[in-house]
């Protein structure tokens, strides 16, 4: 069976617009959190998410770029320009009908559409501009990846919501695998912070008012956050002849689906993608030293996360570090899980397990080893980063460290 | 508002929600009761904010289990919102 390997990572977040600035964010511990600025919070009972900084889309786009991109489309093709250039690739490279292209989005383009939209209903506009259907189409980071970069291969979109991104990735992975494709650029971008989502997200009543604070007893939800990530994947056969660098090895992806409640996760479908990921990937649970949890604040999911973790794990359980990421570059859905792929990844390379942000005291009901108060040295020799999605379907994807 | 005549909007509320008659909504039941999960919990809460003009605050919707002390927590919302006050 083909091996399949990560050679490049790209990353537009609100903890750096860069690989490089988001790994320093990660060691160091370092969230994005802050006062909302993109829109008036004046009627929102929320005031804080994590919005990317430092990140000015016109120096990346020409007018014209700009006019048919909505923002989650900057941050998935920012990010997908660095991965394929991070990976050796050239940055006017054409990659032909090997490659292909895996994006993960939960909303595709809701700026657009909530700006075009507000104009229709409360400016009593007759008109939507032309360009409202294109910019706002989910899959269309996809598309101008593959126009850019002459990529032909199979080239689509997944929306599973907040588990997007790590099905995305793990179709990549599996298309190279079985030999459809060589090597695939995979991961997710979002952009959730207009006013109409934020509203909705409110009604939902699971946003913290100040912060995100994953596993510990004081957590009182999930914060929103932006932007996009993704990884060059390619065979360890075509990496090692272009003599690039490996981050990781991709290697197992699990799916499930709890068929249970739209939007009360159950710890039986999470631990499920948790062990079809580890049969995939032909690991043993004791080979598993970290996880990157989906570990979102609110109270039913972390809970939730830890019973399935000690589903599958077991006694193991207690020798696996957990962190959640999201405690920095916030809860970004339909990115979620290429940010959290990146971090996991860098964490293997880099023998560095990034930390869980903000957190005071463990939740006496969370029985996990949480890593918290800083970042952990250690060198595990696989890794899991778990995505579990509102409408129950779960992604995990499961990497090894790379020793050649 | 006259209080009998929040109980009774409230209580319409979950006859309307659940297609049952008012009269078949005891003060008493609690959402288990009723057969409600977490989203109907949401749903009463959004409907409740639109019928009486409220904001009902992120932890209030969180204790509120039962059609009685729903009553209770919206006649302390109207009193707070009669005299100005910012409720939560």
């Amino acid at each position: 069976m083909r091996k399949v390997v990560i050679t490049g990572i790209g990353i537009v977040s609100p903890i750096g617009a860069d690989k490089s600035a988001f790994w320093e964010s990660l060691a160091v511990g370092r969230s994005g959190i802050g006062p909302i600025t993109k829109v008036d919070t004046a009627e929102l009972r929320f005031k804080n998410a994590a919005e990317v900084k430092g990140f000015d889309a016109s120096s990346h786009f020409d007018e014209r770029q700009m006019m048919m991109l909505d923002p989650f489309a900057h941050f998935g093709i920012v990010a997908a320009r660095e991965a394929i250039t991070d990976a050796g690739f050239a940055a006017d490279e054409k990659f032909g009908s090997r490659v292909g292209i895996v994006t993960g989005s939960c909303l595709g383009g809701k700026e657009t559409e909530d700006a075009f939209f507000y104009d229709l209903y409360a400016n009593k506009k007759n008109r939507v501009p032309p360009i409202a259907i294109p910019r706002s189409m989910s899959n269309s980071v996809a598309s101008h990846v593959s126009m850019e970069f002459g990529v032909t291969g199979a080239t689509f979109t997944t929306s599973t919501a907040c588990s997007s991104a790590n099905h995305a990735i793990g179709q990549a992975f599996w298309l190279i695998r079985q030999g459809t494709l060589d090597a695939a650029i995979a991961g997710g971008s979002e952009a959730p912070l207009c006013y109409g989502n934020l509203k909705a997200w409110e009604a939902m009543r699971v946003v913290s008012p100040d912060t995100c604070r994953p596993f510990s007893s004081d957590r009182n939800g999930m914060i929103l956050g932006e932007g996009g990530a993704m990884l060059m994947l390619e065979t360890e056969e075509s990496a090692l002849k272009r003599g690039t660098k490996i981050y990781a090895e991709v290697a197992g992806f699990g799916m499930s689906a709890d068929a249970h409640h739209l939007t009360m996760p159950l710890a039986e479908g999470a631990a499920r993608a948790m062990q079809n990921a580890l049969d995939d990937a032909r690991l043993s649970p004791a080979e598993v030293g970290y996880i990157n949890a989906h570990g979102t604040a609110t109270q039913a999911n972390d809970v939730m996360e830890s019973n399935a973790i000690r589903l599958v794990f077991g006694d193991h359980t207690d020798s696996i570090a957990v962190s959640s990421t999201k405690s920095m570059h916030g809860h970004t859905l339909g990115a979620a899980g290429a940010l959290e792929a990146a971090a996991t990844v860098l964490g293997l390379h880099n023998e560095l397990l990034p930390p869980t942000a903000n957190f005071t005291e463990l939740d006496p009901e969370i029985k996990l080893d949480v890593i918290a108060g800083g970042a952990r040295e250690a060198a595990p020799g696989a890794a899991l980063s778990n995505s579990f999605a509102f409408g129950g379907l779960n992604a995990v994807l499961a990497f090894r460290r790379y020793t050649g | 508002m006259a209080e009998g005549n929040v109980a009774e909007k409230v209580k319409q509320i979950f006859a309307d929600y659940k297609k049952i008659e008012p009269a078949d909504v005891s003060t008493n039941a609690t959402f288990e009761e009723l057969g409600f999960d977490s989203l109907d919990g949401l749903n009463i809460v959004f409907e409740l904010e639109e019928e009486f003009d409220i904001v009902i605050p992120d932890d209030k919707a969180q204790e509120m289990k039962s059609v009685g002390q729903i009553i209770t927590e919206i006649e302390a919302l109207l009193e707070a919102k009669d005299s100005g006050v910012e409720a939560g």
